[in-house]
C-alpha cells in the first residue's frame, strides 16, 4: 500500500469513499497534528481565515468539542449552530438549510445529523466541504480514523489484527466506518451483539458474527466496545440491563480471553455495569482516554486536508 | 367526428387472437370494423410507420391522482395529461385523497372532473373503511354504484384479517375485487428501505420482504375462506409471488401487479449519485436482486397478471427531505411504456402480446373494464407504440405535475407514439414526424 499525496473529494462524507492509501494519509498527517497538542502553544496557523461551520442537528458534546478544538487549534475561524430535530420541524427542507448556510461562504461544514446520508444530500448542493460528524446509523468517519490512529500507536499496525466489535450492532454509525475502514486495512473482525440488533445482511461482508462474547473476545488484540442505548434496554429489543450485562458486559475475566497484551477501546460514552465493567474501562487495557486525546489531532489532519493540505 | 381508417397497420391484440397487418375503421369514436383491405369510403386514412404497433389502450389500475385535496402534488388533469402521455388510456386511481374516496360523493366529484378534463378514463377505486381507519367499512354498495372498481385502502394495508373478510365477503355481492397493499405495520415499523446488506450498511431502517408477504398470506387464506377476489398491489417480494403462485394453483382467486421499478431496479440504487436520492425511495422499497428476478419470472410464467404503475407523485419539496423522512413514491406513468418495451420485450423476457396481456388485456380483466381488445362495436381506445424508438427521460420534461423519478437521463428503447380514445388521438409524439403527419387533421 501507498500512502496518498491528498485526498480526492473535497468531503469526508465517510470511510466508504477512502481507500486505504487516503486512510495512511490521514493518519500520517494526524500523526504530525499530535506533536501540536505538546507544545507550551497548541495553535498554528494552517486554517487562518477559513470559516468552519459546526452544524449539528444532533446533540453532542464530545464530537463537537473535538472538532471544535481542532479548528482552533489551527486558527479557523468557527461558529457554530446545534438544532435537535430535522430541518423539517422548522418548515425548512434540508436544502433550505444549507443554501441559507452557504449563502455565508463557510469553507467547511462539520455536520452531524440524526438521518442516514444527509451529509450526502448537502454535498450534492453545497460548495463547502462537508466534514460527516455522524449521520444517523451511517457513519461516523472521523471517529473510526481516531480508533484506527490510537490502535496503530499501540499495536504499530492494523494489518492482521484480530478486532471484536461487540454491542449494539445495528445502530451504530461507529461500527459501520469501523467495518469498512478495518476490512481496507486488512484487520480481520468479529462482530459481536445480540442477535436483535444485528443488522441483517452483516454476515455477507465479510466479518464473523457471533452472539457470544467469549468467542469474540478469545484471542482479540482489540475489543472494540459500543455503547448500547438505554431505550433500547426494555421492550423488544432487549429485556433488561441485567440479562445485558451477563450476555455482553465485558468483564476482567472475559479479558483473559484475549491476546495478553489486548486493548479495550469505547467511543463513549460510556455505560459502566452495562456494556463495560469499570474494572476494564479503568483498566489495564482501556486506551479510551487515549482515544479522546487523539480525537483532536485526527480531526486537525481532516479538516486540514481537506482544507488543500498547504504547508503549516 | 370524422371518421378514420388506420391502414395496414400492426396490430396485437391477444383476445382477438390477432398479431399481425389489419385495417382499423374507426366511426363515431368506435372501432367499426377490423380486417384486411377494408373499404376506404369517406374516411380518412391514416398510414402510420412500418415499425409502429396498435395495441388495445393500456391501462393502469395503480395511480394516485391526488386530487381532491393535494394538488400541489397532481390534479385529476394533470394526471390524465401524463397518462395518455404515457400511452394510457385509461386509469384506475386510489382513494388516499384528502379526503379520503370512502363516500360517493367523493367517487361523484372524481368523476365529474375526470370527464371535464376528457383526457384518460378514470376508474375510481374506493376505499375498504371509512377513512382507511380500518374500523368500519365504507358503504362500498354506494362507491360502486357511484362508478368505483374496486375497494382498497393502498397507502396502508387492509387492516386486519377480520376486515379483509368482511370487505371480501361484502364486496362479492357486487363483482369487483378488493386490493390489497400487503404490509405487516409491525414488522415494517420505521423502516425506510429494503431490509438487507445495502440498507445495514446505508445506516437505513429495514422494510423485510416478509412484511409484504406474511399479509399475502394472509390475504390469500382469507379469500380461500369466504371467496371473493383478492388483488395484491405493487408486488415486490420473491416471498410474496410464492404466495401468489400457489394460491393461483389451489384454485383461490388471486391475482396480483408489479410495477416497473421493482423488475428494473434494486436496493442498489440508493447508492447511485451520491446515495440516498429520495426518488429512490418508495413502498414497497426497491428489493434485492433475487426479488427483481423472481418479478420478471413471475411476469414471463404469468403469476403475475398485471403491470401498474403505483404513480405517486411528490412534490419536490416533499422529497428534498432527509432520507428517511422524505415521502415514499416515484412518479411511473409517463416511464412505463419505455421500460416495459426496454427490458421485457427488447430484452427478450416477453412478447409484444405478453406485453399487451400485462397492459391492457388484464388490467381491464382484474377490475371488470371495457377494454383490452380492438372489438368491433367497441369504443376506439387505442395505443400506438414505436418499439424501435429511443427515449430519453427527462425529469423537468414529464407531463405530470411532479418530477420525482430515478430513471432521469435514462434512453430507453421503445416509445408511445400516440394515445387514441374514443377515436380522437388525445396524445401524439412530436417526435415521430411521420406519426404526426399521420394524425394531423386533413
Amino acid at each position: 500500500m501507498t500512502t496518498a499525496t491528498a485526498l480526492k473529494s473535497r468531503h469526508l462524507l465517510g470511510i466508504e469513499e477512502l481507500d486505504a492509501g487516503e486512510i495512511e494519509l490521514i493518519l500520517e498527517t494526524a500523526l504530525a497534528m499530535k506533536e501540536v497538542a505538546g507544545r507550551a502553544v497548541k495553535k498554528v496557523p494552517t486554517l487562518r481565515g477559513r470559516t468552519v461551520v459546526n452544524l449539528f442537528f444532533e446533540s453532542s458534546t464530545r464530537t463537537r468539542m473535538s472538532f471544535e478544538l481542532a479548528e482552533k487549534r489551527l486558527s479557523a475561524d468557527t461558529l457554530g449552530m446545534t438544532t435537535v430535530g430535522s430541518s423539517v420541524s422548522k418548515g425548512e427542507t434540508l436544502s433550505d438549510t444549507a443554501r441559507t448556510i452557504e449563502a455565508m461562504a463557510p469553507d467547511m461544514i462539520v455536520m452531524r445529523h440524526a438521518s442516514s446520508g444527509a451529509p450526502h444530500q448537502l454535498a450534492r448542493v453545497c460548495k463547502a466541504s462537508i466534514i460527516n460528524a455522524g449521520d444517523g446509523t451511517h457513519e461516523h468517519p472521523t471517529q473510526a480514523l481516531l480508533d484506527a490512529f490510537t490502535i496503530k500507536e499501540r499495536k504499530g499496525r492494523l494489518a492482521g489484527l484480530r478486532v471484536a466489535i461487540v454491542g449494539d450492532l445495528l445502530h451504530s454509525r461507529v461500527l459501520r466506518s469501523n467495518l469498512h475502514l478495518l476490512r481496507k486495512m486488512g484487520a480481520s473482525i468479529v462482530v459481536c451483539g445480540p442477535a436483535t440488533l444485528i443488522p441483517p445482511g452483516l454476515e455477507t461482508l465479510g466479518v464473523e458474527v457471533t452472539t457470544h462474547l467469549d468467542d469474540a473476545v478469545t484471542g482479540a488484540d482489540v475489543v472494540m466496545m459500543l455503547r448500547v442505548q438505554h431505550e433500547r434496554m426494555h421492550g423488544l429489543f432487549l429485556p433488561s440491563v441485567r440479562e445485558y450485562f451477563k450476555l455482553f458486559g465485558l468483564t476482567p475475566e472475559r479479558m483473559l480471553l484475549a491476546a495478553d497484551d489486548a486493548i479495550v477501546m469505547h467511543p463513549g460514552p460510556m455505560n459502566r455495569g452495562v456494556e463495560i465493567d469499570s474494572a476494564v474501562a479503568d483498566g489495564r487495557w482501556s486506551v479510551i482516554l487515549e482515544q479522546v486525546a487523539n480525537g483532536v489531532a485526527v480531526r486537525m489532519a481532516v479538516l486540514y486536508l481537506l482544507a488543500g493540505g498547504e504547508e503549516t | 367526428m370524422r371518421s378514420m381508417l388506420l391502414k395496414n397497420v400492426h396490430v396485437v391484440d391477444p383476445v382477438a387472437s390477432r398479431n399481425g397487418r389489419f385495417d382499423i375503421l374507426i366511426e363515431g369514436g368506435k372501432v367499426t370494423r377490423v380486417g384486411r383491405d377494408l373499404p376506404v369510403g369517406d374516411a380518412t386514412v391514416v398510414e402510420l410507420p412500418q415499425s409502429c404497433v396498435v395495441t388495445p389502450g393500456l391501462i393502469d389500475i395503480h395511480v394516485h391522482l391526488r386530487e381532491p385535496g393535494q394538488e400541489h402534488k397532481e390534479t385529476i388533469a394533470t394526471g390524465t395529461a401524463s397518462a395518455v402521455a404515457g400511452g394510457f388510456t385509461a386509469v384506475a386511481c386510489m382513494p388516499n385523497t384528502d379526503p379520503v374516496n370512502d363516500h360517493a360523493s367523493v367517487t361523484e366529484f372524481i368523476m365529474k372532473r375526470a370527464a371535464e378534463v376528457g383526457l384518460a378514463r378514470v376508474y375510481p377505486i374506493g376505499a375498504v373503511s371509512i377513512g382507511s381507519k380500518g374500523e368500519q367499512l365504507t358503504e362500498i354498495g354506494e362507491l360502486h354504484a357511484a362508478g368505483c372498481v374496486a375497494i382498497s385502502d393502498d397507502g396502508r394495508p387492509v387492516a386486519t384479517a377480520l376486515l379483509m373478510r368482511r370487505a371480501l365477503e361484502y364486496a362479492t355481492m357486487f363483482g369487483i375485487p378488493v386490493i390489497d397493499h400487503c404490509e405487516d405495520p409491525s414488522l415494517k415499523g420505521d423502516g425506510v428501505a429494503h431490509e438487507g446488506p445495502v440498507a445495514a450498511m446505508l445506516g437505513l431502517k429495514g422494510l423485510a420482504g416478509a412484511a409484504e408477504s406474511i399479509i399475502v398470506e394472509r390475504d390469500i387464506s382469507v379469500a380461500e375462506m369466504v371467496g371473493g377476489h383478492v388483488h395484491v398491489a405493487h408486488m415486490s417480494a420473491r416471498q410474496s409471488l410464492r404466495a401468489v403462485q400457489t394460491g393461483k394453483e389451489r384454485g383461490i382467486k388471486v391475482t396480483s401487479e408489479v410495477t416497473p421499478h421493482h423488475f428494473v431496479l434494486t436496493d442498489e440504487a440508493l447508492r447511485w449519485h451520491g446515495g440516498y436520492d429520495t426518488n429512490t425511495k418508495m413502498n414497497p422499497p426497491l428489493r434485492e436482486e433475487v426479488d427483481r428476478v423472481a418479478m420478471l419470472e413471475g411476469i414471463r410464467d404469468g403469476s403475475i397478471d398485471v403491470i401498474a404503475t403505483d404513480h405517486a407523485p411528490h412534490h419536490a419539496d416533499e422529497k428534498a427531505l432527509e432520507f428517511d423522512r422524505a415521502p415514499f413514491g416515484i412518479v411511473g406513468l409517463e416511464t412505463a411504456v419505455p421500460l416495459c418495451l426496454d427490458r421485457l420485450v427488447q430484452a427478450g423476457v416477453i412478447g409484444l402480446a405478453r406485453f399487451v396481456e400485462l397492459l391492457s388485456v388484464n388490467p381491464a380483466r382484474v377490475l371488470g373494464l371495457p377494454g383490452g381488445t380492438i372489438a368491433e362495436g367497441s369504443p376506439a381506445d387505442l395505443t400506438v407504440l414505436s418499439p424501435d424508438t429511443d427515449v430519453t427521460v427527462h425529469a423537468a420534461s414529464l407531463v405530470s405535475k411532479s418530477k420525482n423519478t430515478p430513471f432521469d437521463g435514462w434512453t430507453l428503447k421503445g416509445a408511445v407514439a400516440a394515445t387514441i380514445i374514443s377515436g380522437r388521438p388525445v396524445f401524439v409524439n412530436k417526435e415521430l414526424q411521420e406519426v404526426v403527419r399521420a394524425f394531423a387533421v386533413k
